[in-house]
Order: structure tokens, then sequence, then C-alpha cells
């Protein structure tokens, strides 16, 4: 049969005998290798967050005035920087997730869920992740290529010469300042949605009164509402300081090895931010 | 012999920096003592900067004994090596100055670090040493826009910050000038023989190289790395028939 000119119907059937024939052996070397390299990635990053802790723990009184100034720095770049990009995309969300519902919700007569809507969806889920993607994109990015090119260009072996632990001075203040970062962010976020939420119901004429809506939003949240955004924002920024310092720092790099190792820390920390949100759904499924 | 033992190694194999499960000098026998100015020489590839690394503290010995201060550094890696560590310095060919931070904060930073100073608390002493060393002039420049030659001086200032008793330099005459050589043999000299940076107190250095002839006239031991083994030479530059000693010597006496 010549390329090109088969028909469905043997197309399908040229399948199906794929699909029963047994693989062949360079593929499961493909899978193998893959799953093997899945293992070792969640080893080196258990391995490399343990440490982390560790020295947080071991060294937390250590050189207040050389590390808190990085904190602060870090807690600036994660943070107070992207205020200006947060608060544009809160303002969106609040749109986004009104301009959707409002008309929804009055159809079904229904506004006094608008409060409800607004809590589940920014509030518990979308608020803190976006907010983590944001930072992830332009702070997470940047940790990579910055500790990827001081990996390696000896950086960290004049530190360790300098009796200077790397981890104490590249590491924990990333994970402090992108863990604050992102929770102060989120809040500021969610303040904002909150508030041009009201803005686009009004503008559609939505009638809800300020205090009716700001009702409607202390009713629908709960003492666990504050705890868990709490902890899942400061976790979000932990992982992703984390991953991105790992693939950064934790193996010698080449120069040209630096732009994968941004890809790879992008993807893991996306997945690990996913998985740690679906987990918080459960709790909020639970309690 | 001029002091007591501080770096003992007995049948130490040196590993490779980059693979280092790979051994890049074997059956290393060396003794250094306090006040000893060593100078030990190969051509490139020889294992002159694997050694460095070792004695630095940044690898650990594949086999063998090796002391420091009578630490054990074959079992002792990690905060325990501290107070050690601190009594090191190291000069790396290629400076690894932090490029994040300008020449003066580089310089500050271990003095920062471990005596937890602000940044003006340290200016008075990181003035002295940019002084000299000769980079006053780059002190709020970063690293990256300063020429290599004067990153290394700075990176040799940071290497002074903690007032180190032990000195190793990686190769510090790698291409440089006529000028710069002869002003980093002479602040050598004077570290071995106590600079004032140092109150007086000399220095223990160690300093690799690939020509010997810059290093004629100090008063210095000689060691030599060839084919994977480390020979001692004593207080005379090694002079035989071998062609790579010759290389190293730089072309006879």
């Amino acid at each position: 049969m010549e390329q090109g000119t088969a028909s469905l119907p043997e197309l399908a059937h040229e399948k199906s005998i794929l699909w029963r024939a047994p693989l062949p052996p360079s593929y499961i070397n493909f899978v193998g290798r893959k799953l093997l390299r899945f293992i070792l990635t969640v080893q080196g990053l258990g391995a490399f967050a343990l440490i982390t802790i560790g020295v947080m723990v071991s060294k937390f009184g250590v050189a207040p005035r050389v590390i808190h100034p990085l904190v602060r720095a870090h807690l600036a770049r994660s943070g107070v920087r992207l205020f200006g990009m947060v608060m544009f995309v809160s303002f969106v969300l609040g749109l986004v997730v009104i301009g959707q519902t409002v008309s929804l919700l009055q159809r079904v007569n229904a506004n006094q869920y608008l409060g409800v809507v607004m809590v589940t969806v920014v509030v518990r889920e979308l608020g803190p992740l976006l907010t983590a993607l944001i930072v992830l994109s332009r702070t997470g990015t940047a940790n990579v290529i910055e500790l990827g090119t001081a990996r390696a260009l000896g950086e960290v072996e004049a530190l360790e010469s300098l009796g200077i632990d790397p981890i104490h001075y590249l590491v924990v203040p990333r994970v402090v300042g992108m863990a604050l970062g992102i929770f102060s962010l989120t809040i500021y976020l969610i303040l904002g949605a909150l508030f041009s939420g009201y803005l686009w119901a009004f503008l559609q004429d939505v009638p809800l009164r300020p205090g009716d809506y700001l009702a409607q939003l202390a009713a629908s949240l709960r003492a666990l509402d504050f705890v868990t955004l709490a902890i899942k924002t400061s976790l979000f920024g932990a992982i992703i300081a984390t991953v991105t310092c790992y693939h950064g720092l934790a193996q010698p790099l080449r120069l040209e090895e630096v732009s994968s190792a941004t890809i790879r820390a992008v993807a893991q920390s996306v997945i690990l931010c996913m998985i740690v949100d679906a987990l918080f759904i459960v709790i909020y499924l639970v309690a | 012999m001029s002091g007591e033992p501080i770096i003992e190694m007995r049948d130490v194999t040196v590993p490779s920096r980059r693979h280092i499960e790979t051994p890049s000098i074997e059956g290393v026998n060396w003794t250094v003592r306090e006040k000893d100015f060593w100078i030990v020489g190969g051509l490139q590839g020889s294992g002159k900067s694997d050694l460095i690394f070792m004695l630095g503290g940044l690898t650990k010995p594949l086999c063998g004994s090796y002391t420091v201060y009578g630490q054990d550094m074959t079992q002792h890696f990690g905060d325990e090596f501290l107070p050690c560590r601190l009594r090191m310095g190291v000069v790396f060919d290629d400076s690894r100055l932090l490029n994040h931070l300008t020449m003066a904060e580089n310089i500050a930073l271990p003095a920062r670090y471990h005596h937890d100073l602000h940044t003006a608390d340290a200016g008075e002493w990181v003035g002295e040493l940019m002084k000299a060393t000769g980079v006053q002039e780059f002190a709020h420049n970063t690293p990256s826009v300063v020429a290599w030659h004067w990153r290394r001086r700075a990176a040799l200032a940071r290497a002074l910050a903690l007032r180190p008793e032990l000195l190793f330099l990686e190769n510090p005459l790698r291409g440089l000038d006529g000028r710069q050589t002869a002003w980093w043999v002479a602040f050598v000299k004077q570290l071995a023989r106590g600079h004032d940076l140092m109150r007086g107190r000399p220095t223990t250095v160690i300093v690799s190289t690939d020509e010997f002839r810059p290093w004629r006239g100090a008063e210095a031991q000689f060691a030599l790395l060839e084919a994977k083994t480390f020979v001692v030479a004593g207080n005379t530059i090694p002079e035989d028939d071998a062609p790579l000693t010759q290389m190293v010597v730089g072309g006879g006496t």
C-alpha cells in the first residue's frame, strides 16, 4: 500500500493491529526512562525540600543582618513589584466571574448566591492559584535562570569556600520571600476581585446593595477559609521556590542547560501546585 | 621545617572536580607546615585545580588519609568543618565572584556573614582590602563589567576578608601580563612573610601554577604534578631532563 492512499477503515484496522502488537523494546525503554526520571525527580525534590527545611531550622539565627535584607528583597520581588499586575488580574477576574454568573443567577432568580459564587471561585480556588501562576511566571523562572547561571559559573563553590551555606544564602530567602509574597498578593487579588465583582454587578444593574453583597460574602466565608488560604498560599510559594531553586542549584548545570531546566521547573511547579490545590478541595469537602 | 604540620596527606587519591568518582592524582604523600609557602606546578589537565578544590574542602579525597588542623577531612564535610574552613581562603583562577553583588559587596560578604555585620560596619575593612589589592575604583561595579584580572584581585581580597591562616591560590598567574604577574608574585610573597593586612602574621600559602619561572627567587618549596602523581621537589625548582618538567620550569635554568 502506498503511503497516503489508505482509507479510514484500513487505517483503523492497522491501528488496532498496532494496539495488540507487543510494544517494541525501544518503547519500553522510553517509558522506563520516563518513569525512572520521574522517581528520581520526586526523590531529588523531596531531599532538597528536607535539606532546605533543615537549614531553615538549624541556621535560624545565623547572620540575620545578611539574610533578612535578602528575604526583604525577595519579598519585594515576589510581592510588591507584582502588585500592579495582580491588581489588573483581580479587576479582570471580578469581571469574568460576575459577567458569567450574573446572567445565569438572574435567570433563576438567585442573586443571593452571588456572594457564595465569589467566595467559592475567587477566595478558595482562582485567587490563590492565579497568584501562584503569576509569581511562577515572573519570579520563579527568574530563580531558575539566576541560580542555574550562578551554578554554571561556579558561584556555589565560591560560597562553600567562604563557609557560607548556599542553601542558607540562596534558597532560604527565596522560599520565605516567595511564600510571604504569594500569601500577601493573594489577599490583594481576592479583595480586588471582590470589589471589581460588585462593580461589574452594579454596572449590569443587578439589584444588590453593597451591604447585602458584603453580608452574602460574610455568610459564605468560614473560619476554615482563612486558615486554609494562609496555608495554601504559603505552600504554593514554598513549592514554587523549592522547585525552581532545585532545578537551578541541585545539579551541576552547563550554561546551555539552563533553559531546559527552567522549562522543567515551571512544569513541575504547576503540577505540584495543582496537586496541593486538589488536596485542599478534599479538606473542604471533608470539613 | 618551619612549624607545626597543618595539612597531612597519606596515600591520598584526589578526585576530579568535574567527575568526583574519577581519580585525578593518586598516592599523594605530603605534609604542609605552618608558615610554609608551596608552589605546585603542572601542565594544563595535570590536576592542579582538582588538588586546590580538595585542599579547600570542596571535594573529598577518594581514598587515603587527609587531615587539616588535625581534622579528618575524609569524615567531616558539614557544619563541623566550618571552624576549620574559616581558617582557610581559596582564590579561584576564574574569580567566581557573585555576579549579583558589586565588587565591594563581594569582598564584604564573608566578613558580614560570619560576623553578622551591616554593610556599613564592614566598610572600613573592605576599603583596606580593596586598597591593598588595587580594586577600589571598581567598588560599585558588578563583576561582569570589570576586566577579569581585576576580578581575580577582588577574589583575593574576598579570600583575605576573614584573615585566613592558610591560603590556596588556583593558578593566579594564568593569562596575566608582566605587570600583573609581578604584582601577584610580590603580594603573595608578602603574605607568606607576613602582610600588614594579616596583622603581620605569616600566611601559609599554597599556589598552583603551570610555570615555575615567575616564582624563581621565592623562598618557597616546590612540587610537581606529573602523570597523575605528586612529586615533592623541596626548596629548589625541579630540574631534570624530563620534557614535561622542563616545560613547567620554563625552558631550563
